[in-house]
């Protein structure tokens, strides 16, 4: 066995004039699970369903355990490739109880291997006692268990999550989260997971891949696509980001707000990403900022504050530090590691 | 539904939402095992139009002068008129039934709902004779009169004949789009209206009854069409209109191209009713924009009024179910009394019952591939075969029958007069029906079911046999009711197309009752009626049934 379970190289897929995916490259490792995020329609499920075999690809070609399944020349249906895919309306067929679709996909083996299969899945999701029910019989969460157990029954070779989670309301989505986090690691899957929401992907993935407009603007561990960001897109899509003009010259930027080390090379003419949490705020008559606005968020308020160039920085506070709108405030940035500088004409990071 | 549907509308008039078929446009082909067979059928179903086009172009020219003369003008004129009072009899019948049943609190709603849907099995040729030995001048009524010192009744043939009859049998058409169009319709916009200041009754012109105007047109066009086609009322009823007088020439007249020069301006005539249907739709569309689910409807208590609605509604009923059942039984006792053999039309129930059974599987079968096309793999052929289909939909019985007749003589020898060229002939006429059950069956199981079997495994064929055809078995047999409740009805493309001395229930009770033999024609009746019952029992209790077992998804 290869370390890579799915690997994707130079993927790209266009309807018409429309480049849903361009140039992809992605890995994942055995056991892993890799998160992709990104607006709707930036392309995301499409990967999927090219990985499953549901699409054909214009360039580049996808392995899976070693063995090429798509190129444009040739793709292998989705029978033949040993994926499991989970839907977002998890496509629980209605006809067939639990137990039946659960074993669906076990239609290979003897039948007493299936039995045995087909429990020990229903047993990893807890959802035995349900195992003669009809999906229409169970709640949401209880499908979306089914659905895993279906897909994981087969042991695919990558299990595909396609928006599982969008579908449940708030309170529910945390907890099943958990639930599929946990089921998940038991069963030792690796794992592919699309989403648009940010703190599922963060929440779900070992990896994380960004992705807009069919390209993926970045990969890495979460805490390190969160921290260091490589492009505007980015940085605003994973957490809260603002920008402030400033301008950079032998290791330092300056901006109105202060001069800050930086180590870049050469000069010219900037943004500095700012997050909320980095931005100090204290009362002071003549004070540089105006606030602007007071969101309450509970345990701290949300400010937007005005700068004299007319930028807008949003600065969170706890929710004992209270300002009004129209307050002057001096404007501190605190930044806890070296502030993300992006090119003021054409926005590549600046190290 | 009853109704046979159109394309892109379900028959409340309402857009079907499609489970995000055809994701991304359509990057699919369909598979060769879906290609082939839908294009077959949509050729065959070119057939009728195109021989019959053919023939009219080669038909003679005393042919064509005899269109110019002033009775086809005439004949125009007496078939509009009567499609136009039995659409707007229908309607006003209509609606009042639907939003009784729908809306309010009358006692007995369910009972209502499916007594008043229940003329429906009732064939205009057996409610004509039935009507006619009633009503007649000298009929039973006049009998039971009689004694009052009424010895004659005002005529019932002709017009008001035929407009009675047709009204009663085909107002249900209009009842069940609208019947359906009320229990989709979100009591949400008529609460805006009242709460933006409207009264109940503003609320309900302004707001409510819009809603409903694609069902009653597409109600509405159902009976027009049905009208235009029938043949057993007017021809019982002797009120000359395009088909009996089509059927006179196709029986007498010498040169046969007459009788295929006034069946092309029949189907002119149903073009433009289907255009003028199409052109009032206009682009208007009516639909809830938003997925959340529908609130049930707000009852309307009736109060005192109750007693005004039952009367109406059981004066409906005893018109159009309790007076042919009442003679019905009369002439059924007299028969027996008279010694009329009971069973002697034993053989034309079997061969009506085989050839509508034919008919239905076939039309059912031959719809699969063409929804398959339409709603997996959306594209202009999908499109035009779909459209092709729906030639049966606009084409009167009589005419698909004389187009079968002049083509078989002439390129098909050994089919002529054979069952075989009927059942053809049937699946032409009646695909529409099964086509709209399938495909609206298939556009509610979501792509990602069959997309899942793949993921797990199956093929293509074994997704098919495992996964879509359990799922839309349902929509399968209410097609395959459907047809068979509309082929045992069928009357002149049997009689026209059926092999000599091949009798079924319909043209058995039409040849009794042309020459009033009603006491003949009573048996067959009643079998017919009972025989129709079973699907239409099979309907109705699946319009009422929880869908949720069929349904694909979500809670």
């Amino acid at each position: 066995m290869t370390e890579f379970a799915v690997q994707c190289t130079g993927l790209a897929k266009r309807y018409g004039s429309v480049k849903a995916v361009d140039r992809v490259d992605l890995t994942v490792r055995s056991g892993e699970t890799l998160s992709i995020v990104g607006p709707s329609g930036s392309g995301k499920t499409t990967i999927l369903r090219i990985i499953a075999g549901f699409e054909t690809i214009d360039a580049g070609n996808v392995t899976l355990q070693g063995v090429s399944v798509s190129t444009p020349q040739t793709s292998i249906p989705p029978e033949r490739r040993r994926v499991g895919l989970v839907f977002q309306e998890h496509a629980l067929f209605p006809h067939k109880t639990v137990a039946e679709n659960v074993s669906f996909g076990l239609h290979k083996m003897p039948a007493n291997d299936r039995r045995k299969r087909q429990e020990d899945v229903l047993d990893l999701v807890q959802l035995s006692h349900y195992a003669q029910r009809y999906p229409h019989e169970l709640s949401g969460g209880e499908r979306q268990r089914v659905a895993l157990a279906r897909s994981l029954a087969p042991k695919p070779s990558v299990l595909l999550l396609d928006e599982p989670f969008s579908g449940l309301d708030a309170n529910l989505r945390l907890r099943i989260r958990e639930e599929v986090k946990t089921i998940l690691a038991a069963s030792g899957a690796t794992v592919i997971f699309v989403t648009h929401d940010q703190e599922g992907a963060l929440f779900m993935g070992d990896t994380i891949a960004i992705i807009d407009n069919g390209k993926i603007e970045q990969t890495g561990a979460p805490q390190q696509v969160f921290h260091a960001p490589v492009t505007k897109f980015a940085a605003r899509f994973l957490g809260t980001a603002d920008f402030l003009h400033g301008t950079y010259q032998n290791g330092n930027v300056e901006t109105e707000i202060g001069v800050f080390p930086a180590s870049i090379e050469g000069s010219g003419e900037c943004e500095v990403m700012t997050r909320p949490d980095d931005i100090d705020l204290a009362p002071a008559d003549d004070g540089p900022g105006t606030v602007v606005s007071r969101t309450f968020q509970g345990i701290s308020n949300l400010y937007r504050v005005e700068l004299p160039s007319g930028a807008v920085l949003r600065a969170q506070r706890p929710h004992y530090e209270s300002y009004a709108p129209g307050d002057r405030v001096d404007v501190r940035p605190s930044f806890h590691y070296a502030p993300r500088c992006f090119a003021a004409d054409d926005g590549r990071l600046l190290r | 539904m009853i109704a046979p549907t159109q394309p892109t509308t379900d028959p409340a008039g309402n857009e079907e939402r499609p489970l995000r078929q055809g994701r991304h446009g359509s990057s699919k082909r369909p598979p060769l095992a879906i290609l082939i067979p839908a294009a077959c059928v949509g050729v065959a179903m070119l057939l009728p139009p195109a021989y019959l086009i053919i023939r009219g172009a080669e038909a003679s020219n005393e042919a064509w002068d005899l269109l110019f003369r002033v009775r086809t003008l005439h004949l125009i004129g007496r078939t509009g008129l009567l499609i136009l009072l039995v659409t707007a009899g229908s309607a006003l019948l209509a609606v009042p039934i639907a939003w009784l049943t729908t809306q309010t609190d009358l006692p007995l709603r369910r009972a209502w709902a499916v007594l008043t849907a229940l003329p429906l099995v009732v064939p205009t040729f057996v409610g004509s004779f039935l009507y006619i030995s009633a009503l007649s001048p000298r009929g039973i009524l006049q009998q039971a009169l009689e004694p009052l010192g009424i010895d004659r009744l005002p005529e019932i043939y002709g017009l008001p004949g035929a407009f009675l009859v047709l009204t009663l049998l085909s107002y249900p058409y209009v009842l069940l789009t609208v019947r359906s169009a009320f229990q989709s319709l979100d009591p949400a916009f008529e609460e805006s209206a009242r709460t933006l200041g409207h009264g109940r009754m503003s609320a309900a012109l302004r707001v409510t009854l819009p809603q409903l105007r694609p069902a009653i047109t597409s109600g509405g066009l159902l009976v027009a069409l049905y009208t235009l086609s029938d043949f057993g009322a007017v021809s019982l009823m002797r009120f000359p209109t395009f088909t009996w007088v089509i059927f006179q020439q196709y029986q007498t007249a010498f040169d046969r191209s007459i009788a295929a020069v006034l069946s092309l301006v029949l189907v002119c005539m149903a073009l433009g009713i289907v255009l003028l249907d199409a052109y009032t739709r206009g682009r208007l569309r009516y639909y809830r924009v938003d997925a959340g689910p529908s609130r049930a409807p707000n009852v309307v208590s009736l109060g005192r009024w109750k007693w005004a609605a039952a009367i109406f509604l059981a004066v409906v009923v005893a018109l159009a179910l309790g007076i042919p059942a009442g003679v019905l039984l009369y002439w059924l006792v007299r028969g027996v009394l008279a010694g009329e053999p009971l069973l002697a039309f034993w053989s034309a129930a079997v061969n009506s019952l085989a050839v509508s059974g034919a008919a239905a599987l076939i039309s059912v079968a031959c719809s699969v591939p063409i929804a398959a096309m339409v709603v997996r793999y959306p594209s202009k052929l999908a499109r035009a075969i779909e459209r092709l289909s729906f030639v049966g939909f606009a084409l009167p019985g009589i005419v698909v029958a004389l187009a079968l007749v002049f083509f078989a003589v002439n390129y098909a020898r050994p089919v002529y007069q054979t069952v075989w060229l009927l059942i053809f002939a049937y699946v032409v006429l009646f695909l529409p029906a099964a086509l709209g059950a399938t495909r609206s069956s298939l556009l509610k199981v979501s792509p990602d079911l069959e997309d899942a079997a793949r993921g797990l495994g199956r093929t293509h064929t074994q997704t098919m046999r495992a996964v879509t055809l359990p799922l839309i078995a349902p929509g399968m047999l209410m097609g395959m009711s459907l047809v068979f409740l509309i082929a045992m009805k069928e009357l002149p493309a049997t009689l026209i197309l059926g092999p000599l001395e091949f009798k079924t229930l319909a043209t058995s009770i039409w040849s009794a009752s042309s020459e009033a033999f009603f006491a003949q024609a009573a048996a067959p009746a009643l079998v017919l009626i009972m025989l129709s019952s079973v699907p239409m029992a099979f309907l109705v209790t699946q319009n009422f049934a929880s869908p949720a077992a069929s349904q694909s998804q979500s809670p």
